[in-house]
């Protein structure tokens, strides 16, 4: 009788732990959840890019941006700053756009892209003053003069070569860590 | 992008007068032709101007109370979000109340008004991680026409200098604007009833405050309260204030309605209706 009880109080605990540890605490559930939550937030970048490319203020700073990794990570950024269950893995804001030389109107027309495509995602006001206040102070890291240099002195590990869509043979044949072969 | 690639971007030249800034921050022009609320000038440079940019705006704004009218009109030129110049003229009308003041129906006050504003230092906007301002310090020089007339009611002069430091704080979290100015001035009635008089004839700090709520991008609701000093021994003058509601369907139009209490103006007690503005530029 003890032993069992004993089993189950064990059984019990370790189960309310699980469930504690597997459901991640949001930093703030009802917001991520005003961007419409994963599926959401992926819209809302992917109407970024989009805007971003079309609007004559910022297409020329996305003409070599590779799409697919934009979209990725945009939508994990934008989903962390909210609070959302997610991390932002990509380069540091200075290292990604050191060599754009972005200045104010351009930091601006982005935000304008930003705010058209949570206005088409009805988003409502407020939540899209809340993460714009995340985002704005990043200006800081974002914006260099034309000046500066374009080439941020490497204070972190290069971009993995695995970064791009595998290229068949040349992904499967290298090993993890192993020096890259030069692209060709 | 691989280095090699990141050297070669060369960014396009600069739009210098492609108003840069978000809608609504460049203020609207306030009652003697500065960036800022419809009362109180504001540390945000006129309008849509960042930086390596220049903006131009002209305006229109009609108050009428129960007793005076005001009609102003007025050009600003905003540089690199940095200096901001203005030249307004306002043309005060005293209908009835001129002929009981002995000075004729309809006598009419006229002054124009050179200003000029700096940023020092912080942005509005995008510093919405701290509780810095950004501040900006200006003048505005004033010449009233009527120099015979004004210091006739015991003004000292007919022109003088207002100076003002002014701090202001977007809440972008909360889509909430402060703004506190204080400005050294001798003016009677923003400088229409002259400057200095029996009273006083020192300049004297006056505290001005802005608040002003965003309903969405193109629209903001707002109170202002102005407290001016009382310098004529003919006429007591009391703060201004009012609540208002501006509107920027572009970046290049916004309009501006208001309530607004002047309190008593030169013997006519407790000065209050309506102010109507229109920004036209970019």
């Amino acid at each position: 009788m003890k032993k069992l009880f004993a089993r189950t109080l064990r059984a019990v605990i370790g189960a309310a732990t699980c469930l504690c540890l597997s459901s991640p605490a949001f930093a703030d559930e009802a917001l991520y959840q005003q961007f419409g939550g994963e599926e959401g937030m992926q819209r809302i970048a992917d109407d970024l890019i989009a805007n971003s490319f079309a609007n004559p203020r910022t297409a020329p700073y996305f003409a070599k941006a590779s799409v697919k990794r934009l979209r990725v990570q945009l939508a994990s950024h934008f989903c962390e700053q909210v609070g959302g269950p997610c991390r932002y893995t990509g380069s540091s804001m200075k290292n990604v756009h050191a060599p754009l030389h972005i200045d104010r109107a351009a930091f601006n027309a982005l935000v304008e892209n930003l705010q058209d495509a949570m206005d088409k995602n009805q988003v409502p006001f407020t939540a899209q003053n809340q993460l714009l206040a995340k985002l704005a102070p990043m200006y800081r890291d974002i914006e260099s003069p034309r000046d500066a240099p374009s080439v941020v002195p490497l204070r972190e590990p290069l971009p993995s070569p695995y970064d791009d869509e595998p290229t068949g043979a040349a992904a499967s044949d290298s090993q993890p860590g192993a020096v890259p072969a030069a692209k060709p | 992008m691989s280095h090699a690639a990141q050297a070669q971007f060369v960014p396009p030249e600069p739009d210098r007068t492609g108003s840069g800034k978000l809608l609504l921050t460049g203020g609207v022009s306030q009652v003697e032709g500065a960036a800022g609320g419809g009362l109180v000038p504001w540390a945000v440079i006129g309008g849509y101007n960042t930086g390596g940019q220049w903006s131009a705006n002209v305006h229109a704004t009609h108050v009428e109370t129960q007793a005076f009218g005001l009609d102003t009109f007025g050009v600003a030129v905003g540089v690199n979000d940095r200096l901001e110049l203005t030249l307004s003229r306002q043309i005060f009308d005293t209908k009835g109340a001129g002929a009981t003041l002995g000075l004729g129906q309809d006598f009419k006050f006229k002054q124009n008004i050179v200003g000029a504003k700096v940023r020092v230092m912080g942005d509005a906007v995008l510093d919405a991680d701290t509780w810095m301002p950004q501040v900006s310090v200006g003048v505005q020089y004033k010449q009233n026409e009527q120099g015979d007339v004004v210091r006739a009611v015991g003004a000292r002069r007919d022109s003088g200098t207002d100076f003002y430091v002014s701090a202001t704080k977007l809440l972008l979290g909360q889509g909430l604007l402060l703004n506190g100015t204080l400005r050294m001035t001798r003016a009677n009635q923003f400088g229409l009833l002259g400057f200095g008089g029996p009273n006083s004839n020192a300049y004297k700090p006056q505290a001005e405050l802005s608040a002003a709520y965003l309903l969405s991008r193109s629209v903001a609701v707002g109170a202002e309260y102005r407290h001016k000093p009382s310098n004529l021994a003919f006429a007591r003058e009391q703060a201004a204030r009012d609540i208002f509601i501006a509107w920027a369907p572009t970046k290049n139009l916004s309009l501006t309605g208001a309530y607004v209490d002047l309190g008593d103006i030169a013997t006519v007690r407790n000065q209050h209706g309506w102010y109507l503005s229109g920004q036209a530029g970019f």
